[in-house]
């Protein structure tokens, strides 16, 4: 009763407020989102002149050796950079929520480098390790090992900061009485962590987890900046893969390619990468919702 | 007593310690964006080969690089600056407008429509770029929207998800009745908006706006696809054109222009910071 009669006015003008968000959004997403799903079953180099074929550009996809190494590449990439990243932004966290002195001015210089975007990290950081590596005249363009540390080293140097707020976040809602009673009861420092903190804090540490884990699959513009996918490495029937070129780049440089069933190859890929990426996504959601209703 | 004195010396004494080690581990955090600025002052030949030296006599360029810089790439930098400007503060105020007037009317009618949309940008927040990378820029290109002036539709369509998430959360959050107080005084749907919701939304205006500034000021992909390359050229995409370019390139410029990008985004960080650790922490809980 009561909403009815403040919802019969609202109602009318939805053109003026859900109108122009709409639309944007059918323009920016929806549109595109389904167009690309039905470009995956075509052959087409421009987007008005495509024909069906089916699977035959997953098909090709799955055969793609390079897009396979990608995926192999990516995914030990997105599991190393997880336990690093989560791992070392914990410990910050929990030394930063000690009560020592210039906790505020570590956590603003540990946040700091989450605000350079990716081509510009990518830079500053090849500037680094060629410096060093230079000095072995080697560079990170040569070896793949060196641009696949060089790559966690950087996503570890801009994601600590941010997943140490998070952590922050869940430590200081650990409630007092607990840790007063497991003082009490004579608990040592890290029974205290192990038995009471984490266990606390594991909410935040599924959100952590899962945002490393998506971050690492999704990663693109650091990938591109620091090594661009090089060096190449030629394969036994002659082509060559980039052995350091993560998923994102792998799609994107199958869209530069020049051969006209390049482009349905690309997009079967990105379907195929969408996939992985949401299912990820809806694995968290469900996980976040349930400790939800838990709680 | 004295036992219990010569606990607290020993805690004091530990958090200490803690205190210097990370006070050592703050000093190597920042020496990227210290080098940074050492060889942005050092000449282009001496970048690779004494990157972590400190640019004295030979190796001082002054401000070379930067004078350099600004026309460095085919590309006036200033310009690239003045586009990412334009675009990251037309897209931002976009979303913010939009996105909550329709968070409110979706919370508030939420009939069938409105459910489909709730829903479908729930699910756009876990779509990743490279899906819709393609039709999105070819979309974008037969619209006409590949201009720093219309570009922000495009944000204001790919971003909308977690901006609506966020609103819509927050709005259902906020009771109803003084938006009915309002319209029983006599306020139209526009005027309880703008003089009654849009107040109250003010937190999670700031948290949202944080984020898409984030976003979009650094964003690569998507304007280098959308828009006219030789025409317009944000920060980032200036800055990979740099290299990829055929020919050398000139190191010490590359780090003078990343100098002059990082340094705004620094000041802005240390203005801003409260809002910022607040904003990046409420948009990693809820997405």
């Amino acid at each position: 009763m009561k909403k009815g009669i403040f919802k019969n006015p609202l109602r009318r003008w939805g053109w003026l407020f859900l109108g122009p968000m709409a639309i944007a959004f059918i323009i920016g997403f929806v549109w595109p989102f389904f167009q690309g799903i039905f470009l995956s079953f075509c052959k087409f180099k421009i987007v008005t002149k495509a024909t069906f074929v089916g699977f035959d550009n997953y098909v090709k996809a799955i055969k793609d050796a390079s897009f396979m190494h990608s995926f192999w590449y990516t995914a030990l990439f997105a599991v190393v950079s997880l336990v690093l990243i989560n791992v070392l932004a914990f410990t910050v966290a929990y030394l930063l929520t000690q009560g020592i002195k210039g906790s505020n001015l570590f956590r603003t210089v540990f946040f700091m480098p989450n605000l350079i975007g990716g081509i510009v990290l990518g830079y500053i950081w090849s500037m680094i390790f060629d410096g060093v590596l230079s000095m072995f005249d080697t560079s990170i363009l040569l070896e793949s090992k060196y641009g696949f540390w060089g790559l966690i080293i950087l996503m570890c140097w801009q994601q600590i900061g941010y997943m140490m707020i998070i952590y922050i976040a869940g430590l200081q809602a650990v409630p007092e009485d607990m840790l007063e009673a497991a003082k009490i009861d004579g608990a040592t420092k890290t029974q205290t962590l192990f038995r009471v903190v984490i266990p606390n804090v594991m909410p935040s540490i599924t959100i952590c987890t899962f945002l490393s884990l998506t971050n690492g699959f999704k990663l693109f513009d650091q990938n591109l900046a620091l090594t661009g996918g090089l060096p190449f490495e030629i394969q036994p029937d002659g082509s060559s893969i980039k052995t350091t070129e993560m998923l994102a780049l792998n799609i994107y440089n199958t869209f530069s390619g020049s051969s006209i069933s390049a482009h349905g190859t690309a997009q079967a890929k990105a379907v195929l990468f969408f996939i992985l990426v949401a299912a990820i996504g809806l694995v968290q959601l469900g996980i976040t919702r349930k400790r939800e209703v838990q709680q | 007593m004295t036992k219990r004195a010569k606990s607290l010396a020993a805690e004091r004494r530990r958090k200490t310690t803690l205190s210097v080690v990370l006070a050592v581990i703050c000093v190597i955090y920042v020496l990227p964006v210290v080098s940074v600025l050492i060889n942005s002052f050092k000449k282009n030949t001496y970048v690779k080969t004494d990157t972590f030296a400190l640019p004295t006599g030979d190796m001082w360029a002054g401000f070379d690089n930067f004078k350099t810089g600004m026309t460095f790439g085919n590309y006036p930098f200033l310009k690239s600056v003045l586009y990412s400007v334009i675009i990251t503060i037309l897209s931002t105020f976009l979303i913010l407008l939009f996105t909550s007037m329709a968070a409110w009317y979706i919370a508030r009618v939420n009939s069938f429509v409105c459910k489909i949309f709730y829903y479908l940008c729930v699910f756009s927040m876990v779509v990743p770029f490279q899906m819709v990378m393609f039709t999105l820029s070819k979309t974008a290109d037969t619209l006409k929207l590949n201009t720093p002036w219309t570009i922000p539709i495009v944000y204001l369509g790919f971003g909308a998800g977690l901006a609506i998430f966020m609103f819509v959360g927050f709005v259902k959050s906020i009771p109803v009745e003084i938006e009915e107080a309002a319209s029983i005084d006599g306020c139209g749907p526009l005027r309880t908006y703008f003089m009654v919701v849009l107040p109250m939304l003010k937190p999670t205006m700031i948290s949202v706006g944080i984020l898409e500034i984030m976003w979009i000021w650094n964003d690569y992909l998507l304007p280098s696809l959308v828009l006219d390359i030789n025409k317009y050229r944000t920060i980032p995409i200036h800055i990979q054109y740099l290299k990829g370019s055929y020919g050398t390139v000139d190191l010490g410029a590359t780090m003078a222009l990343i100098l002059m990008s990082i340094i705004p985004v620094i000041v802005f960080y240390l203005i801003c910071q409260k809002y910022i650790i607040k904003g990046v922490a409420a948009g990693a809980v809820k997405g």
